[in-house]
């Protein structure tokens, strides 16, 4: 009774939660559209075109989506043959151990007609899901230990799931394993099963089960005699063998119970099987009360974002769609980090240790951002790792959940652009006025080795004449009429301040960040003076003030 | 031809923003027994060069040295990301504690930067590997000696010391290219300035200020279009499409140079409006 409203209570929390989290997609705002649509008509619009979707050549798409994508789970296998079958064997033998054993009750009557839970096949295959299951998780863990390059994405509660799910396979295997062990038990089958009123028949029963199948072993098993034995035989013939198979064919639990065979005893005194059953049952109760606050959140939103990604990508439906779509492909991610492993600048992380530079961990930066739980450091941090993000597209080709990711990023970026706090703007900083962060010291060793150090080397520019030739051939001084005004420096003037190394000055001149890179100052020089490299420097040297890096480990060969 | 196959850098922004360049650049030195090998490679490096030298060299030595592992000459279509490629070589040669850095990172993925690997782009690809003759014999739709302005692009071309594309300061290269495929390049005093890209996002009335000029100037020169081989710059033109339509006047497009190539060899459908 009690264990029943455990449950009840277990998938009410379950239920409010998927709805609470579905009614988040209709809140969560994200990108350029935001401002204009209210929860309801968002509804309205996804019911709108669900209508619609019906009567289209769409909907032969969306069910080649469902039998490829989702049962079959292709974008996966197109990853990695491995880990596509670690995720079926945990998918599916999950899934049917849900429904053959957990509710049993329920499906057996419409499933099978002679079901019985000691009974082979369905033993057995409880045995082999377990496997499958355990096998696939443990694949997984192992790949994803290997790919994730020590970048951990996942939460509390995902990791609680995952040791959930273990918790519950192994208290049943081990539960099993109790019950083969257990004279309690065995008193127990033989008042409800043989009717037991013979003593003898029942000790000749039980020495038959023990010295055949090595299950409920008996103390003192002693001058057993052939009569007896057939006796023991007959009885099980009679009153086991119809709904009860031999205990070998628990292929996991049977093992287990040689193992703990010498602590049958102990365990039958103080009854480990009813508490392995209170933990197996429990963690199951738990694992469905928070499937909604955690990765296996997937089980809802991968599915039906995979549909909705079939319908082509976020900026291809209506404008109104577009918020609904994104909260739900940031819902859709399992934290698989595939995205990671193919990013063009993953690479760069390596020197700039800001992790959302990587699209596994930014995802998280912009789902906050999304639900306004972004700090302000935070913010910074998302706002850098946004900037770098190429927009190659590559995460969101090789996305498993399908992900429509570089529509995330454009998004997100227009909405840090938009909500100017975000801006990274580092030429402000250094602006009469600005916050003036200090520069890092140049050239210690163990720094960074983040300049050529060219703007602290006066020989690089002490060569410099002043003969304005970098600032006559400048496109970006040609195009403006009052370029002191515009500008504040000519290049010119700031390979002056160079020379009288007032370099903190330059940082926040207007030229410095107006500068198009294009090389003709440093081409046309006279002098040879590397003027468009020390502008680049100085930019490098202003970032660095904003965004101070971190040593590396590697400067030690 | 000693070489006949190349490792291909597409870079980050062909496939979702160019897909086309991508597909006609293929075509084209497919047509002339390119062979092209689609290892996955990551960014050059060039976007992130403002914020950090090492992390853009880093980025850049990290595709050159799957190159050396490969044993093949990188090829790029993109003139910023053949540029910062050669930078970094160029200052991986010049700075041995970066390069002890740098090395030292790739290490952990078993990969090593060495200072012979060709960097190559896709013009003087088609110049030098493919050859201007071949190129004008197999012109069999030849451009009708239509006026094309031939932009450089920045990032190829200076410094001309590091990235060795062409005389820096007088470049043939493109218009010997144009010639070949019967285009008549127009000559026009802008044509090695900027397009304005670099600083689209933190100053775009100067970045869209610094490409008008520059099309006014080669629409005044004559040319019917501009030629870009360069993804950024080709994005940037891109732009002016909707400007000019705005301001009501002709718009001056921008072709890529594959565009141009697949056009004058044939391997286009002339009934089809590619543009």
């Amino acid at each position: 009774m009690f264990m029943s409203s455990v449950a009840s209570i277990a998938l009410g929390i379950c239920l409010t939660g998927i709805l609470w989290r579905i009614g988040r997609w209709f809140r969560s705002r994200i990108g350029p559209e935001r401002a204009k649509s209210s929860p309801v008509s968002r509804l309205a619009a996804v019911a709108r075109a669900l209508f619609g979707l019906c009567f289209r050549a769409q909907a032969l798409k969306l069910l080649a989506a469902f039998l490829w994508d989702i049962l079959f789970q292709g974008r996966l296998l197109r990853q990695s043959r491995l880990r596509w079958l670690g995720h079926m064997a945990v998918c599916y033998g999950f899934l049917l151990l849900i429904l053959i054993h957990a509710l049993d009750d329920w499906t057996a009557p419409y499933l099978f007609s002679d079901y019985a839970p000691t009974m082979d096949p369905f033993r057995w295959w409880r045995n082999g899901l377990a496997l499958l299951v355990l096998g696939g998780v443990l694949g997984m863990l192992i790949g994803r230990r290997r790919r994730a390059a020590g970048i951990h994405t996942r939460s509390w509660g995902d990791r609680l799931a995952v040791a959930l799910m273990a918790v519950i396979v192994l208290s049943g295997v081990m539960l099993e394993s109790a019950q083969i062990l257990s004279p309690t038990i065995f008193a127990d089958m033989v008042e409800d099963y043989m009717g037991a009123d013979d003593p003898a028949e029942v000790a000749a029963l039980q020495r038959y089960w023990a010295a055949e199948f090595g299950a409920v072993p008996i103390p003192s098993l002693g001058g057993a005699m052939d009569d007896d034995t057939e006796a023991g035989q007959a009885a099980h013939e009679a009153y086991c063998a119809s709904c009860h198979s031999r205990p070998q064919s628990a292929f996991l639990s049977y093992p287990a119970s040689r193992l703990l065979k010498p602590a049958a005893g102990w365990m039958d005194t103080y009854r480990v099987d009813d508490w392995l059953w209170v933990i197996h049952y429990l963690a199951s109760c738990l694992a469905l009360a928070i499937l909604p606050f955690s990765q296996f959140f997937h089980l809802v939103a991968t599915p039906v974002n995979l549909m909705a990604q079939a319908t082509g990508p976020v900026t291809s439906g209506a404008p109104v769609l577009r918020a609904t779509r994104r909260a739900l492909g940031m819902d859709a991610c399992t934290h698989c980090g595939v995205c990671t492993t193919h990013c063009s600048v993953a690479p760069i992380y390596r020197v700039i240790p800001n992790t959302d530079i990587l699209p596994s961990a930014k995802l998280n930066g912009v789902k906050r951002l999304a639900t306004r739980r972004l700090s302000a450091s935070q913010t910074k941090t998302l706002a850098e790792g946004s900037a770098i993000c190429t927009l190659c597209g590559r995460c969101t080709r090789v996305c498993p959940s399908g992900i429509d990711l570089q529509d995330l990023w454009q998004a997100s970026r227009e909405d840090l652009t938009a909500s100017r706090v975000a801006i990274l703007d580092v030429r402000e900083a250094f602006r009469p006025g600005g916050a003036a962060p200090s520069l890092p010291p140049p050239g210690l060793a163990g720094s960074p080795p983040a300049s050529l150090g060219l703007t602290d080397r006066p020989e690089v520019f002490w060569a410099c004449v002043q003969c304005t030739t970098c600032t006559s051939v400048c496109p970006v001084v040609a195009a403006s009429d009052d370029p002191q005004g515009d500008l504040d420096l000519t290049p010119q003037q700031i390979m002056n301040l160079m020379r009288l190394q007032l370099k903190e000055q330059a940082l926040g001149c207007r030229m410095l960040w107006d500068c198009v890179t294009c090389y003709k100052c440093q081409e046309h020089c006279p002098q040879d003076v590397k003027v468009a490299d020390i502008l680049y420097e100085l930019r490098n040297a202003a970032y660095q003030g904003v965004m101070p890096p971190q040593p590396m480990a590697a400067d030690n060969h | 031809m000693a070489n006949t196959t190349f490792l291909y850098f597409p870079g980050c922004k062909i496939t979702p923003f160019l897909p086309r360049y991508d597909r006609a650049t293929r075509a084209v030195l497919g047509h002339f027994d390119i062979r092209l090998d689609h290892t996955e490679l990551t960014c050059c490096g060039y976007p992130v060069r403002d914020r950090s030298m090492a992390a853009s060299v880093l980025a850049a030595a990290r595709n050159l040295a799957i190159a050396d592992q490969k044993g093949l000459p990188l090829l790029t279509p993109c003139q910023c990301c053949y540029g910062n490629l050669k930078q970094a070589a160029y200052w991986l040669n010049e700075n041995s504690r970066l390069r002890r850095i740098v090395n030292g990172q790739l290490a952990e993925e078993g990969l090593r930067w060495r200072p012979q690997i060709p960097i190559r782009h896709l013009l003087t690809v088609l110049t030098e590997d493919v050859g201007i003759d071949r190129i004008r014999q197999r012109a069999i739709r030849p451009l009708d000696g239509q006026p094309i302005a031939a932009h450089y692009g920045c990032h190829a071309l200076r410094p001309g010391h590091v990235v060795q594309l062409d005389n820096p300061l007088a470049p043939t290269i493109f218009e010997n290219l144009l010639t070949a495929i019967g285009a008549t390049p127009v000559d026009w005093s802008l044509r090695l300035d900027c397009c304005g890209h670099p600083v689209s996002e933190r100053n775009p009335n100067l970045s869209r200020k610094l490409m008008t000029v520059k099309l006014e100037d080669a629409r005044e020169a004559g040319a019917q279009c501009v030629a870009t081989a360069c993804t950024y710059c080709q994005m940037q033109f891109a732009t002016a499409h909707t400007l000019n339509q705005e301001a009501g006047c002709a718009p001056l497009t921008a072709r890529l140079i594959s565009h141009l190539l697949e056009e004058a060899l044939g391997l286009t459908d002339p009934d089809v409006d590619y543009q």
